[in-house]
């Protein structure tokens, strides 16, 4: 087995065993903490596929920017240890064999197409060609997004703030 | 993978081993302090604490993470901006002016209506 | 380098819509309350503005920003619909806000921009791109529908539609991740001579179906629909209904229809979804005590009837959703309308026995909605009759005979609930005094536009469904 191969089976664990965590926590700050593995364990991932930038991001945003303002929630609302209930038996009867049945089906289909993805074009780096993408072909939908970090902008003190 | 990321990896383990092995080695060395119930408590001027250490925080507060999220976000474009700075030239300075330009009417939006007062 | 001056043109509406936004909400701040009434006449000329400015865009035909937009007769004719139903909304919306005390000037700069991201929804022509414009009019209209903060009921209606649709939106992101990983390319155009993976293909594509099913409420996607519009103020339920809806069927015509993988691709659960979103919207109509969740549940019925249309797969079939979209917008936005003016403060007069005695007291306001509830059951002279028409009619075209008959057999459950209500306004005595208070001017204006539009197309539909078939033909 080639580094690779090790790390991606080490990050994939990772991730996987902080998304039951995440789940089977009963305590919303472990879910989080939970949470933080299973976004590094991502950036780790992508890093491996060689993309660096996205990696970064997931870093910067995710287990930084996003994962603080979850903290923030929970402390916001003093959130204790959760009390069990079993009134979902649609979730547990129902949801989980549907569930399963995708995550199957889905890695039936996925590997039924195995190696026989469309290329796709690289630069010279990648953070250089996405750049490229992201200011030329893309430029439209790029400025576009200022226009939805400012909707989300006006919701949140819309939604939150205290009328005077 | 690349190989020169090969250090970060080294870095990041050493990072996450160093509180593990620290605690570990305390654990045998420090002196057994539990034995005694009144040091776990917390301290508040020797009478008993009354309450939850762990206490509600204003909304108010909520609003400026939330900010802050929506800021990093958008400070993540500026990086392959950086980074194709010379190719892109004045194109690429307009661009990411009016993608700015848009995001400071919202800031000026949010000083207009107070929303980044603290009291 | 920089965008020629055409691809501005092409994205006039879109521009004109996003600017008056941004000065709606900067008005905001700087204009005093007592002149509340000037940031809403900026925005009403905003969403005028942008029907010009659609306008000045048909003049400029064809695709802006390497291909990412496309400028043609389908997405002009959704660009008027949109348009038209955000100058409505806004109309409409003034004075119960007014009465609610809700009235901020970021109700209309949120609608100007929802109805930007729908107008960047129907000529996206790429899937990033389109998932901006469903992302920048969902999350507008989920602060819209959590507008009403002190009412619990509201909120939680307001959460459940957030987290539900934010699922969606990320179902249709990973279809489209999954397309892009079949085919190399997000544009629409390029997918059918990518060598790729059709296995990946198609379940993107579901995905895809599945995210926009959502936000147009079909079955089974449909349960968040009824407390959203029973939770929501009352005039951003008639946008919810209406332009969103529009928005999400043009999008999934444009993508079934332009790629030609697609357009042989999960007919059958189409045809399924059509089936069961008629009956999962008739016949829980047929229990409702509420008119705002009765509305939502005939809302649910009528994705259905124009799945029906899309489930045909063929140009009158897009015609016919075209048309149907149009009528449909009219009389949802003319019945959510009444139903704003009638609740009263605080939205307090929504059961149907409210509206007891309503043709004798408020005669007017009678009138009215029994235009609009004719409309939705399919009456003639209506628009809501030759709309169901052209449905019938594209269906039987492509042998879906069984299809139609459910249909005809929804109508038929539809009278019930419909015609319920015109009773209980007309024959029975009101068993509460309520205070009949006069139809403000604007919302006077919204509900004579409607009432005109729905009869007009009863009896002239002609022009608009020349439109329609015109629009139909998407290059591929």
């Amino acid at each position: 087995m080639s580094l690779e191969l090790v790390l991606f089976f080490v990050l994939a664990a990772m991730a996987i065993g902080g998304a039951v965590s995440l789940i089977l926590q009963r305590h919303p700050i472990h879910s989080a903490l939970s949470l933080i593995v299973v976004m590094v364990a991502l950036a780790g991932l992508y890093l491996l596929l060689g993309a660096e930038f996205i990696a970064a991001v997931q870093i910067i945003v995710y287990a930084g920017a996003i994962m603080v303002l979850f903290v923030f929630v929970i402390m916001l609302l003093n959130a204790g240890v959760e009390a069990r209930t079993n009134v979902s038996r649609m979730a547990r009867y129902v949801g989980l064999p549907l569930g399963f049945f995708l995550t199957v089906e889905l890695a039936y289909w996925i590997a039924g197409g195995a190696g026989r993805q469309a290329p796709v074009s690289a630069g010279p780096t990648p953070t250089r060609e996405l750049a490229r993408m992201l200011f030329r072909e893309f430029v439209f939908p790029f400025e576009l997004t200022s226009i939805l970090i400012l909707i989300a902008i006006l919701g949140a003190v819309v939604l939150a703030k205290k009328e005077t | 993978m690349p190989s020169r990321y090969i250090p970060i990896l080294i870095y990041a383990i050493l990072a996450a081993a160093f509180p593990a092995v620290t605690l570990i080695i305390f654990k045998f060395i420090r002196p057994d302090s539990t034995s005694a119930g009144a040091k776990l408590k917390p301290y508040e001027c020797g009478i008993p604490p009354e309450s939850d250490a762990r206490g509600r925080y204003s909304v108010r507060f909520y609003i400026v993470a939330i900010l802050f999220v929506i800021f990093d976000v958008e400070t993540i474009f500026l990086f392959p901006w950086a980074v194709q700075f010379n190719a892109l030239g004045l194109y690429g300075l307009v661009t990411m002016f009016v993608f700015l330009g848009i995001l400071i009417i919202g800031y000026i939006w949010l000083y207009k209506k107070g929303a980044l007062e603290w009291v | 380098m920089f965008a020629p001056i055409e691809d501005l043109y092409r994205l006039a509406p879109e521009l004109v819509l996003c600017t008056f936004g941004i000065l709606v909400m900067l008005a905001e701040p700087f204009v005093p309350r007592k002149r509340s009434g000037l940031v809403a006449f900026l925005a009403l000329l905003g969403a005028g503005a942008a029907l010009a400015a659609t306008r000045l865009s048909w003049a400029h035909p064809g695709t802006a920003f390497y291909g990412l937009v496309r400028v043609d007769d389908f997405s002009i004719f959704l660009h008027f619909v949109v348009g038209a139903v955000a100058v409505l909304v806004i109309l409409g919306s003034r004075d119960y806000l007014e009465r609610e005390g809700l009235h901020r000037g970021e109700f209309y700069a949120l609608v100007l921009f929802a109805t930007a991201g729908m107008g960047v929804m129907v000529s996206a022509q790429e899937l990033v791109t389109a998932f901006i414009g469903l992302e920048i009019s969902s999350i507008s209209s989920y602060i819209l529908a959590s507008f009403r903060r002190n009412v619990p009921k509201s909120n939680e209606s307001a959460m459940k539609y957030f987290l539900l649709g934010s699922f969606a939106t990320s179902f249709f992101l990973y279809g489209v991740a999954l397309v892009y990983g079949a085919t190399g390319t997000t544009l629409l155009s390029r997918m059918d001579s990518a060598s790729g993976n059709p296995t990946l293909l198609r379940l993107g594509l579901g995905m895809i179906f599945i995210g926009l099913a959502f936000k147009v409420a079909s079955a089974p996607f449909q349960l968040w629909t009824p407390d959203v519009y029973e939770g929501a103020p009352t005039p951003v339920t008639a946008l919810l209904s209406s332009g969103p809806k529009a928005a999400a069927f043009a999008l999934l015509l444009r993508i079934f229809d332009t790629v030609f993988a697609a357009s042989q691709l999960w007919v059958w659960a189409i045809w399924v979804s059509a089936a069961l979103t008629m009956f999962a919207g008739n016949l829980a109509a047929l229990v409702q005590s509420n008119v705002k969740r009765m509305l939502a549940y005939s809302s649910i019925a009528h994705a259905g009837y124009i799945l029906v249309a899309f489930a045909a797969r063929n140009e009158i079939g897009t015609a016919a959703v075209l048309f149907y979209l149009v009528a449909y917008a009219l009389m949802k936005l003319g019945a959510f309308t009444m139903v704003t003016h009638l609740g009263g403060e605080g939205e307090r007069r929504l059961e149907i026995n409210d509206y007891a005695g309503l043709g004798s007291q408020q005669p007017a306001a009678a009138a009215f909605l029994t235009l609009y509830l004719f409309s939705l059951l399919g009456l003639p002279v209506t628009a809501g009759f030759l709309g169901k028409f052209y449905i019938f009619n594209a269906a039987l075209k492509s042998h879906l005979v069984w299809l139609a008959v459910l249909l005809a057999i929804n109508t038929v459950i539809s009278a019930y609930y419909y015609l319920r209500v015109i009773v209980v306004m007309y024959m029975r005595e009101p068993q509460k005094e309520w205070a009949a208070t006069p139809i403000p001017r604007a919302v006077g204006l919204v509900l004579v536009l409607t009432a005109a539009g729905t009869l007009y197309l009863g009896l002239f539909p002609n022009y608009l469904m020349e439109f329609a078939t015109q629009s139909a033909v998407l290059p591929r």
